[in-house]
Formats: C-alpha cells, sequence, structure tokens
C-alpha cells in the first residue's frame, strides 16, 4: 500500500509553502480585495510562472516542467492555503487541462509553451444565466467559426486572453477556443462574493472561434475537463479548510472568556474536532481523486465527484464555523476570516455547485450498481 | 501513489493466501459466538478449533513477541492477514479483548511464571478473557470505579472484591477477566485504583445478561460478592490501577464492531424497488440522492482514511491521527442512513419482521443498533474529546474531581 505522496513530492509541496509564506501572506489578496481596478496580483502570477508552477503537469516538449498531476495537486494545495488571488485555476486546471486533453497537436504546441511561460491567462466561460449549465439551455452559438452570445460569469474573463467556451454548433454543444482579447468581445467587470478572484459579463458578436476536440461532444468534454478540475480545485479547498482549522485553533487558545481560554470549552473543542473530522475526510477522498487524476483511471468521474462534494463541504464549514470561532472580532474586515469564507464559496461554484456534482455521482453510481 | 503492495508485503500475502486455503473452513460453521455463546455450542467449538489452528502457525498475534508465543511481525502484516482472513467464512473471534487487551496488559506487568500461565492458552484459544472497567456509575469516566477491594483480616494479603461491573463483552464464556477496583477511597479518584485479574468460574461472581434495547444480550452485568483473590493476582503496585489501566485502554480497538450490510449499497438497491412521493421509483427522489451521495463520500473518504493508515504501517511509520475519525462517522451514517431508509418505506417502515421488511428487516436492525454503536468504545462526544486534545493539542476539561478524595466526590445516579 503507497496511497501517499513521495518524499519528493513532500518535499515540493514544503518549497511552494515556504516560497507563498514569502510571496504571498494575506496581504495578497487584501492588495487585490481592496482595489477595484485591481483584477489578480500580476506581481505574484510572474513570480509563480517563474517557479514553474504553471507547467508542471505540462509535458517538458511544450515547454513545462514534465512533472505530473500529483506535483500540481500538491501545489494546488499551498494555493489554496495561501488564498493566492491568481488566475491559476482559470489558466492551469480548465485551459491548460483541456488542451491536453483534446487538443490537436497544433494546438498544443501553440497553447501550452505559452501557458507554462505566464504568457497566456485563460478563462471557462459556460455559465449563461443562474442556473446549473445544461445543454438544452444553451443559447451562445458558433457559426462558420463565429462565435456569438453571452456568458456569466466568466471568473477570469476580464483578465483572460483565451476563453474556453461552451457554445453550439450545427445544434450541438462544443468547447471553443475564442480570443478574449480579440475582435468581436466585449468584456464587462462584474461584482463578486470573493473579489480576489474576480469575473466578467463577456459578449461575443461574431468572435472567431476554433473548436477544440471533436464535433458535438462538448458536454462530454466539457465533463472531462470538469473531472481534472475538481480534483484539483478539490486539494485547493483542503489547502483552505487546514488553514481555517489552524486559525480557529490558534485563536481559542489564546482568547479568554470567563476565566478561562475558550479552547478549553467542549462546544469550541467539539467544533473543533467536527471540522478535523471533515477535512480529514476530504482529504482521503482528494488523495483519491489524485490517484484517478494521475493514472487515467476509469473510476475518475466518481473520484472527482467525491472529492469535489468532500471538499466543498469540508472548506465551507471550516470556513464558517472558524468566524464563529472568533466571534465578533472575526466578522471584522480587517481580520482574514472572510477572505477564506470568500474563497471556499468561490471555489464551490466555479466548477458547478456541489449538488450537480451529487446528481452526477449518484448517477454513475446507478450505472456502476446496475442491477 | 498506488495501492500495492512492497515486494516484501506481496511476499508475505503470497504465503498467507497459500496457507489459508489449505487450512481456512471454506462453509460458514453456524453459531453466533457473542449472541449465543454457550460453550460447547458449534460458533465457540469452531472458533476455539480456528484459533488453534492460527496460534501453530504463527498467525494468532502476529506482531508480538515471539517469547509471548508471536511471530514478532510487523502491523502491516497484521492487515494482510486480517484482509485475507476476511475472504473465508471464518468463525467470530471472542479471543480479541483478552488478546488485544487484557492479555498484554498482565504481561506487561506479572513475574514470568504468570506470564508463561496465561499468555499460551489465551494464544490458542484454550482461555478466553474479558475486561471489567465500566460500571454503572461510571462509562466515560472509567476512574470513577466504585468496585471495591479491601485486604482480608487474616493476614493472608489476600484481597476481598466487591461491587458491580457492567457492558462487559464475552463474560458469559470468559475464564478469566482483569478488574479495576478502588482500593483507597481516601484518595482522589486516580490515585487509589488498583488492578486484579480473576477466574471468572468463582462462586463470588454471577454474569448476568443485559437485555439491549435491540433486543439481543452481546454484554454483560457482573456481579462481585465478596470475591476473595490472592495478592499475587494484583497487577500492578497497589493503586496505581490508573496507569495500568491506560495499557490497556492504548490498546483498546475502536473498531467496535455492528451489523453490517446497511450501507449506501443496500439503500441504493432498496430505493430502486421502493416507490417514491410520485409512484416512480424513489431512488429518483432529489432529496434521497442527495444523502445518498454524502454517504457515499463519506464512506470513501473513511476507505481512503484506511488506506493512508496502512501506506503509514507499509512504511514503518505511527500511523497519523486521522485513523481516529472512524468510528464517529460510522456510528452517526449508520443511524442516519437507517433513519432515512426506514422512512423511505413510509408506514411500511414499523415492520421489522425479516420475511416481510426489505433486506430482511436489516435497516430496521441497524436503526436499533446505531445508538449503541454511538455509545460503545467511547461515545461520540469522548471521541471528540479526544480529537480536540489528542490531535489538535486543545486543553483537557477542568476537572473539579482531582484534587478530592474519592469518598467526598458528589454522586448522582
Amino acid at each position: 500500500m503507497n496511497f501517499d505522496f513521495s518524499d519528493d513530492q513532500k518535499f515540493l509541496k514544503g518549497e511552494a509553502r515556504k516560497f507563498l509564506e514569502a510571496h504571498c501572506p494575506p496581504a495578497r489578496a487584501r492588495g487585490v480585495i481592496d482595489d477595484d481596478a485591481k483584477a489578480y496580483d500580476a506581481d505574484l502570477w510572474t513570480a509563480v510562472a517563474a517557479q514553474g508552477w504553471l507547467g508542471a503537469a505540462i509535458p517538458e516538449e511544450h515547454g513545462g516542467l514534465g512533472l505530473g498531476h500529483l506535483e500540481l495537486c500538491v501545489i494546488a494545495e499551498e494555493l489554496g492555503r495561501a488564498a493566492a488571488p491568481i488566475p491559476f485555476a482559470s489558466t492551469v486546471y480548465f485551459l491548460a487541462e483541456a488542451v491536453m486533453l483534446a487538443g490537436d497537436a497544433e494546438q498544443k504546441a501553440e497553447l501550452l509553451p505559452k501557458i507554462a511561460a505566464g504568457a497566456l491567462i485563460g478563462a471557462l466561460a459556460t455559465s449563461e444565466r443562474p442556473g446549473p449549465v445544461s445543454a438544452a439551455a444553451l443559447k451562445a452559438t458558433v457559426t462558420d467559426g463565429r462565435l456569438s452570445g453571452i456568458k456569466i460569469p466568466v471568473t477570469d474573463g476580464d483578465i483572460a486572453n483565451l476563453g474556453l467556451v461552451l457554445a453550439k454548433e450545427n445544434g450541438k454543444p462544443g468547447l471553443f477556443l475564442v480570443q478574449l482579447d480579440g475582435e468581436g468581445v466585449t468584456r464587462e467587470a462584474v461584482g463578486t462574493l470573493d473579489p480576489a478572484r474576480d469575473a466578467a459579463k463577456l459578449t461575443f458578436k461574431d468572435a472567431p472561434a476554433r473548436r477544440l476536440g471533436e464535433a458535438g461532444v462538448g458536454m462530454e468534454l466539457l465533463e472531462q475537463v470538469l473531472d481534472r478540475a475538481a480534483i484539483l480545485i478539490a486539494f485547493e479547498q483542503c489547502g483552505g479548510a487546514d488553514r481555517c482549522l489552524e486559525m480557529a485553533k490558534a485563536y481559542a487558545l489564546e482568547r479568554y472568556a470567563f476565566g478561562r481560554t475558550i479552547a478549553s470549552y467542549q462546544a469550541i473543542k467539539h467544533k473543533l474536532a467536527d471540522i478535523y473530522i471533515k477535512n480529514e475526510l476530504a482529504r482521503s477522498n482528494a488523495y483519491y481523486g489524485a490517484w484517478a487524476l494521475n493514472t487515467g483511471a476509469a473510476e475518475t468521474p466518481l473520484a472527482a465527484s467525491a472529492a469535489r462534494i468532500a471538499a466543498s463541504e469540508a472548506f465551507w464549514f471550516a470556513a464558517k464555523e472558524n468566524i464563529q470561532t472568533h466571534g465578533g472580532i472575526g466578522f471584522t474586515w480587517e481580520m482574514d476570516c472572510h477572505l477564506y469564507y470568500r474563497r471556499s464559496r468561490q471555489l464551490a461554484l466555479v466548477a458547478g455547485a456541489p449538488r450537480v456534482w451529487k446528481e452526477r455521482l449518484v448517477s454513475h453510481l446507478e450505472r456502476r450498481n446496475a442491477a | 501513489m498506488d495501492f500495492n503492495d512492497t515486494p516484501e508485503e506481496a511476499v508475505y500475502r503470497t504465503q498467507v493466501k497459500a496457507w489459508l486455503e489449505a487450512n481456512a473452513p471454506k462453509r460458514y460453521e453456524g453459531g453466533d459466538v457473542e449472541e449465543g455463546g454457550a460453550e460447547g455450542s458449534l460458533g465457540m467449538a469452531a472458533a476455539r478449533a480456528w484459533q488453534a489452528k492460527k496460534a501453530a502457525a504463527g498467525y494468532a498475534q502476529i506482531t508480538w513477541p515471539k517469547d509471548w508465543g508471536g511471530a514478532g511481525g510487523t502491523p502491516i502484516q497484521q492487515v494482510i492477514f486480517n484482509q485475507e482472513e476476511a475472504n473465508y467464512p471464518v468463525p467470530g473471534n471472542p479471543f480479541q479483548i483478552g488478546l488485544g487487551m487484557c492479555v498484554p496488559t498482565v504481561a506487561t506487568f506479572a513475574d514470568q511464571a504468570t506470564k508463561d500461565r496465561f499468555v499460551g492458552p489465551a494464544l490458542r484459544g484454550e482461555e478466553i478473557w474479558c475486561q471489567l472497567f465500566s460500571e454503572p456509575s461510571g462509562g466515560s469516566d472509567v476512574a470513577a470505579a466504585r468496585t471495591k477491594a479491601v485486604r482480608a483480616d487474616d493476614s493472608s494479603g489476600d484481597w476481598i472484591i466487591s461491587g458491580q461491573k457492567v457492558w462487559t463483552t464475552g463474560a458469559q464464556f470468559s475464564d478469566f477477566g482483569i478488574v479495576v477496583t478502588r482500593t483507597n477511597p481516601d484518595a482522589p479518584k486516580h490515585k487509589g485504583l488498583t488492578m486484579f485479574w480473576v477466574d471468572m468460574h468463582d462462586p463470588g461472581i454471577e454474569v448476568k445478561p443485559i437485555h439491549q434495547m435491540s433486543g439481543g444480550s452481546g454484554f454483560n452485568e457482573v456481579f462481585f460478592t465478596d470475591v476473595r483473590v490472592k495478592d499475587s493476582q494484583r497487577v500492578g503496585a497497589v493503586d496505581d490501577g490508573w496507569r495500568v489501566s491506560l495499557v490497556t485502554l492504548m490498546n483498546e480497538r475502536l473498531a467496535v464492531g455492528g451489523p453490517s450490510g446497511t450501507g449506501w449499497a443496500q439503500f441504493l438497491e432498496t430505493a430502486r424497488s421502493v416507490p417514491g412521493l410520485d409512484g416512480a421509483p424513489a431512488i429518483q427522489d432529489r432529496a434521497l440522492r442527495e444523502k445518498l451521495a454524502d454517504w457515499y463520500v463519506a464512506t470513501e473518504g473513511l476507505k481512503h482514511t484506511r488506506n493512508r493508515t496502512m501506506t503509514a504501517l507499509s512504511r514503518g511509520q505511527t500511523p497519523g491521527p486521522e485513523s481516529s475519525i472512524g468510528k464517529v462517522v460510522t456510528a452517526l451514517q449508520m443511524q442516519d442512513l437507517a433513519n432515512t431508509a426506514v422512512e423511505m418505506l413510509d408506514q411500511y417502515g414499523i415492520i421489522n419482521d425479516p420475511e416481510l421488511a426489505p433486506l430482511h428487516a436489516a435497516f430496521q436492525g441497524s436503526l436499533m443498533f446505531a445508538p449503541g454503536l454511538r455509545i460503545a468504545g467511547g461515545t461520540d462526544e469522548i471521541l471528540k474529546n479526544i480529537i480536540a486534545e489528542r490531535v489538535l493539542g486543545l486543553p483537557g476539561d477542568i476537572r473539579v474531581d482531582k484534587d478530592v478524595a474519592f469518598k467526598d466526590l458528589p454522586t448522582g445516579r
């Protein structure tokens, strides 16, 4: 049994933590949140690119480090822990993974080196209205290689160079690569729960669009992209959830009420134990997801669903109970609790809400356990 | 990252598989050891025979040192053996409490002669042990034991034990037990306890089965009426019983068993065949689907947490604290899942007749057993205290009974 990361991967994780503690204290996220003009931390993005993290899982022939997805997982966990205000998920988990999964040789050769170098920011554009994304309700349309329609919200849509857009072509869904800083695209920033992760409304009018992968299989392809992203995001969520538990514990130990530390009251002890239990369940599910992602196992959709559901629940619970443990001070703008509360919502929604994944999970179970 | 054995583990597994294939029973030989349990029943005879076979081959207590009759093996070898053994219809194991907790405690504190006397017969399944800790007035608070031991007034050095223990698993068929007694009521509660081993066949010991709310009787009350024991039966020093009992409890396995077979897969199977709100199968009910997903995710989380624990063992490391979460999650889920299943059946859910209820009334069975599982081997609340204190490093509860003579402590029920 070898269900853990290797010593090399753990070393990488340790190095990533050191790097982010030095380059991404909570003040970096605040720098973006407090400045409406700032959509992300460009300096941090450049520094992260210089570390090679953007290309951790991209093959060497395409300018990446050629490490693998397990290495990307440990980096993701540290980015989540630091609540990093950069378009890492949009660019790496969504765009790079989609290109590696379905791109042709030309697309890979063109895009992957740029992503690895930090010269290209990506964005996933699937949502058009309130409620889950579905093929039936999809309105954006590609005709003769030109995209028209509206996407809202698109995380990092205001800063991305290249969008991965879900749209219909000949009546069937497909995924398309669209230059967002090119012709036929209008972008408007929209306010978000987590201002360290901006989003935009994109209006397309005859914007040039290149299809990624086969025609007509957009939903299937999107599911595969989301499975991969869900596992990587689960590691960010685990990192954030563990950070919340650390914050709650540290505060409970130093805060006194009625003559003793609040950490000595069972109401607080049991709350923190509950956070710990959820965090460990999430971590174990995320590990299984990492294994599936790295080996391309047939179980990947189930593993991804379980990882996403467990990690979304754990981060939400840890983030909200961290504020509760802090009491009044936890509700202030100055405390960092809300950065994680905000990020927990951003990550739980950005690849589709947990209830959508629960439905997917049960559908898979029904098929697997067919009577 | 993979799920494979190391080369050494693979060799060991092959060896275990070959031995089991040659020696393990191929057909279950009836008799519920825990519930029926009468000596001489088919279940007990089969259990003893299987234990003797394992002992002869060095598979009874793989991690025990060789001078105790163990194999001097590693924890991962024990895990591998357990996994492979589970593939055969082997009898129940009434020896685990003795081998896992009682005998190691006695062997740690006893002289060589006593060790030699007890270790072998226990290992071979010839003698069974029980653990006499819980009392009617103290379950989670073991150190509140009131069963008293006083010196006999005849200068023999013997002790006379009187009092009552409760929730004793296997007392009805045990040959020996270890018992925590109060020897100094004038000292604070942790400092006036002494442990003894006792012969369960003593006429002063009476075992009465407890009728559980679930209907079964897996546990007992044990009454001590002027039971005379030799001073040589003392385990550890006089008034040092708390420290001795910690050795026992350190070995306690949180993997307290319960009726299995009511997990998410059984729920899914049942929900397919039962009509839901609108007549369509209940599995199409969104609320039930969400719950099913949650149970699957928690079950998978525990499974892979065990895989992480096994990985640590495989690498020769001490498992991390994550292994402490298992029972809290399992017990609560058993209760929630069983109750949801019963409600899914609507009025029909009240039927617990195995002839009529789905899955032979397994959900109804789990519903009635779950409250016990949430208490046995550490209540949900005690386990969360343990996580908070030992894993997260939060302070222990403030103890109002710490420096007070035991006899002066307030008592309620």
